[in-house]
């Protein structure tokens, strides 16, 4: 009747995993409790979960990111105290079997919930506003990709309290992953948890690839195009052609596991390697699909806070482009010690140092962008420059894992975790976090507490040196990764000045939380009222903060980059005019669907269903899905029409306050 | 610089010296959006089969000491099949022209014979398939199989979520008549069946002429 599962799921003979779980289950009966006595589900409900405003899904997808940040950072903790102690006779506080789950977990939650949810939910915010459109191309389609991803979510989070999750590592590799070596449900979980979640963000790639190439404000060219946008075309387009291998992957890892293939087993003539190639084939393009979108915030923020438009636009874009291209061609550098050859081996590395090129370019731009200018020192640029000095270290180590000789030393050795996370804190979490800092306002219509948010910075950026240098030192001394538990005594002092950057992390993290809470309790004080805190230069600070959910009353005509400085750069008088002369028109904005979340239920029950082999339960998720699409299919209404007096009475306020009363 | 545009001489306010293009001129219609999102979605699904036409090169030949294609294929029937695939995109056609004309009769004429063509194809290769199976040629046999039947799988369940599809777009016509949203869906599923030829051909030649020798 329930396949696999049985009371035995329950990890009751884990203490820490217990204690986990309970924490886990308290906090969520507590949310859902805090939810029910104030009586917020019916605006919940109708506001949030069903909405397909591409705003709101960017800011769930924000606030899940974070929320899977304290996660995945709970897990860097448990790791780094474990290794500060298991050395020698001491065995340390974590088992084999557990400490195998938490490294599994904690790069599987960081990447695809952590990383990849932040970047989509500052996409989703940002694009459509920069490019002065209503919303994307597709919204009831990306309400349904961020419930899919939610599901993910949901799914790795539910292997904590109902079995185990994989042991694998991150990437799952074969034969270690085949049902004959990881008989558990762990891979399982692993497995369909990012098989929802990946779909989830394909459908989220296409749409804002459509969006971004087929729906620009009228005149915005492509070479007027915010370089955000520019970064995100490239990020979706790399999600376009990336995530499908990622699901033909697990799709033929799934099938070893579940109808006894021999795709990537030992015997039966199959081919591990083969998983290991294509695993990387999405790989690779993948930091690239995290790292383009942050770059692009980068500039925003540069360019913004410089008081100058982003030196050599054009070059940024080629460099972007390239990026983007070449990052599909070096795939094979994550494991040169295959044996493929020397002359295999010499171009992947040749190809992968290339890409220090147009990364060199863009680094040149921002500080050329930063030169002359005059720097204001809000948070966003704090980020900016912290990632600058960090990201040029990682690149170099990264150059320097390039060159196969020097990489078949340091192959997964400390050194590579030392060098990967240097890009991706360095490039990612600064640049998210930037991006956090520099649209916050926009979302919620007040400004984030500089203070705070420059704790926060300062105690990220000391925390990740005195946490990942000693990795690079231990890494050249031949300390490989995943270890539990270790003979050398002497490697215990760098791991220990490890654990307390750790501790420096865990600061800037409470300092984010911090800046959070004191910002809502001083919101009144802090409040935008012209839409434009940061004498912005992108369409996004022409609209309210909050924006209205349609955006733009009327689309804005487009006719340079930097569209909206160049709007503020002419006379009073003349704006004046300009606003006067306005004409609305009633516009159709798409109503709200529940399909998404409903998607995402059968999803889940799908899910719970393959992992534990209850085929009922499986047919019955899939039949719930096809209704749920049916019942959308069948709609009679997409779209409410707003009257152009309600735009009008918005759009004018905001003119009136700004545009005519205010000093921009 | 709206009406500039369009005489020809150059936009007053154009930066890099770079006209407007024609996708400046504000969004797309609908129409148009809705296609384009439909192709970038075809890639992908073809990116897909691509990852398992990669994996079947590569493990072509690692039969395991099992049956290799050469024993297993049968020309005949995937000529058949391949012949009912590609006139099903012929009446599928029709049905768009018939759609374009709001003919209904036509519509659900050229619907029928696509559904009958593609039931027909499925109904071959699920024979091949049991065919197979009751020779020993498994999924789970060797590399070679579990890689056939997963690239050749994955096609046929894309047909069969097509008919499906098919389907319930003729319970629209009838339900809803031509109203926009119907005429778009219907736009799209041809997309998706003519790609699905795309991929047979390719499969054809890799799978069932390559994979033979």
């Amino acid at each position: 009747m329930f396949g696999k599962l049985s009371w035995s799921a329950i990890p009751i003979n884990e203490p820490i995993d217990m204690i986990a779980s309970g924490l886990m289950i308290l906090a969520v009966l507590g949310v859902l409790a805090w939810v029910t006595v104030k009586g917020y589900w019916p605006y919940l409900w109708r506001e949030w979960l069903t909405s397909v405003d591409h705003k709101r899904i960017g800011v769930m997808y924000v606030a899940l990111a974070l929320v899977m940040l304290l996660r995945g950072f709970t897990d860097a903790v448990m790791m780094r105290l474990q290794q500060a102690v298991s050395v020698g006779p001491d065995a340390g506080y974590l088992p084999p079997e557990h400490y195998n789950q938490i490294f599994s977990a904690h790069g599987t939650i960081m990447i695809f919930f952590m990383a990849m949810p932040f970047v989509i939910g500052l996409m989703n915010f940002a694009v459509p506003l920069q490019l002065g459109i209503r919303d994307v191309a597709f919204p009831t389609l990306n309400s349904v990709s961020l419930w899919l991803t939610a599901s993910g979510i949901l799914l790795t989070n539910m292997s904590l309290v109902v079995g185990e999750f994989a042991r694998t590592g991150w990437l799952a590799y074969p034969p270690l992953s085949e049902l004959k070596y990881s008989p558990g449900v762990g891979v399982d979980y692993y497995l369909w948890a990012l098989q929802i979640s990946g779909v989830g963000t394909l459908l989220s790639g296409i749409n804002l690839a459509t969006t971004i190439l087929k729906m620009r404000a009228p005149g915005m060219s492509y070479m007027r195009m915010p370089v955000f946008c520019w970064t995100s075309l490239a990020s979706n387009l790399l999600i376009i052609a990336a995530f499908p291998v990622l699901t033909a992957t697990f799709a033929m890892l799934l099938l070893d596991r579940y109808l006894g293939m021999h795709f990537f087993t030992a015997d039966g003539d199959g081919n591990p390697m083969m998983y290991v190639n294509l695993i990387w084939v999405w790989g690779h393009p993948e930091v690239y699909i995290l790292i383009l979108p942050c770059f692009g915030v980068f500039s925003e923020v540069v360019s913004t806070f410089s008081g100058k438009p982003l030196f050599g636009y054009r070059s940024m874009v080629a460099a972007t482009m390239a990026i983007c291209i070449l990052s599909f061609i070096v795939w094979l550098h994550h494991f040169f010690t295959m044996g493929a050859g020397a002359n295999v081996n010499g171009f992947f590395g040749v190809m992968t140092m290339i890409i220090a090129v147009p990364t060199g370019v863009k680094v040149y731009n921002w500080l050329f962008t930063m030169y002359g200018g005059r720097v204001r020192f809000h948070a966003p640029i704090l980020w900016s420059v912290g990632f600058m000095v960090t990201f040029v270290i990682g690149g170099m180590t990264g150059v320097l894992l390039a060159v196969p000789p020097a990489d078949f030393i340091l192959h997964n050795s400390l050194f590579l975790i030392a060098h990967f996370h240097n890009v991706i804190i360095g490039g990612v979490v600064f640049g998210v976090l930037a991006g956090y800092m520099y649209w916050f306002p926009k979302a919620f219509g007040f400004t984030l507490d500089e203070g705070w948010g420059k704790v926060s910075f300062w105690c990220w950026f000391v925390g990740f040196y005195l946490a990942f240098m000693p990795l690079y030192y231990l890494g050249m001394l031949g300390m490989t990764r995943r270890l539990q538990h270790y003979d050398n005594p002497g490697w215990q002092p760098w791991l220990i000045v490890a654990a307390v950057g750790v501790a420096f992390i865990l600061a800037g993290i409470l300092a984010l939380i911090i800046q959070l809470v004191v910002s809502i309790r001083t919101r009144e004080r802090r409040r935008d009222r012209t839409g434009d805190p940061w004498q912005g230069r992108t369409l996004e600070w022409s609209t309210p903060s909050p924006p209205p959910a349609w955006n733009f009353a009327v689309l804005p005509q487009v006719e340079r980059e930097d569209a909206y400085w160049h709007m503020k750069r002419r006379a009073r008088e003349e704006r004046i005019a300009a606003a006067e002369a306005l004409a609305y028109a009633p516009i159709h904005m798409p109503l709200n669907s529940p399909t998404g979340f409903v998607t995402a239920f059968f999803a889940v029950v799908t899910g719970f269903a393959l992992i534990w082999h209850i085929w009922w339960l499986v047919i019955l998720g899939l039949v719930g899905a096809l209704i749920t699409t049916l019942v959308f299919a069948w709609r009679d209404e997409s779209e409410f029409e707003i009257a152009a007096d309600e735009l009008a009475r918005v759009d004018r306020a905001h003119h009136q306050a700004y545009w005519v009363g205010g000093t921009p | 610089m709206t009406a500039t545009t369009l005489g020809g001489h150059e936009p007053p306010h154009t930066h890099h010296g770079m006209p407007a293009s024609a996708s400046a001129a504000g969004p797309a219609p609908k129409r148009i959006i809705i296609a384009y999102g439909f192709w970038l979605f075809l890639l992908s699904d073809i990116v897909m089969f691509s990852a398992f036409f990669a994996t079947f090169a590569v493990l072509g030949k690692a039969t395991a000491g099992g049956p290799t294609g050469a024993e297993l294929f049968d020309a005949r029937n995937v000529a058949v099949e391949t012949a009912l695939l590609l006139f099903s995109s012929f009446s599928c056609g029709m049905m768009s022209l018939a759609m374009d004309a709001r003919h209904r009769g036509t519509f659900y004429l050229g619907a029928a014979i696509t559904f009958i063509l593609g039931l027909g194809f499925l109904v071959l290769e699920m024979r091949e398939f049991a065919d197979m199976v009751a020779r020993g040629a498994t999924a789970d046999r060797s590399a070679f199989l579990s890689g056939f039947f997963t690239l050749v799988g994955c096609h046929g369940a894309h047909v069969a979520v097509g008919l499906l599809w098919l389907a319930v777009m003729v319970a629209q016509v009838a339900d809803k008549g031509w109203r926009a949203t119907v005429l778009h869906r219907l736009m799209c599923f041809s997309l998706f069946w003519h790609a699905l030829d795309i991929i047979w051909v390719a499969l054809f030649t890799i799978v069932y002429l390559m994979g033979a020798r």
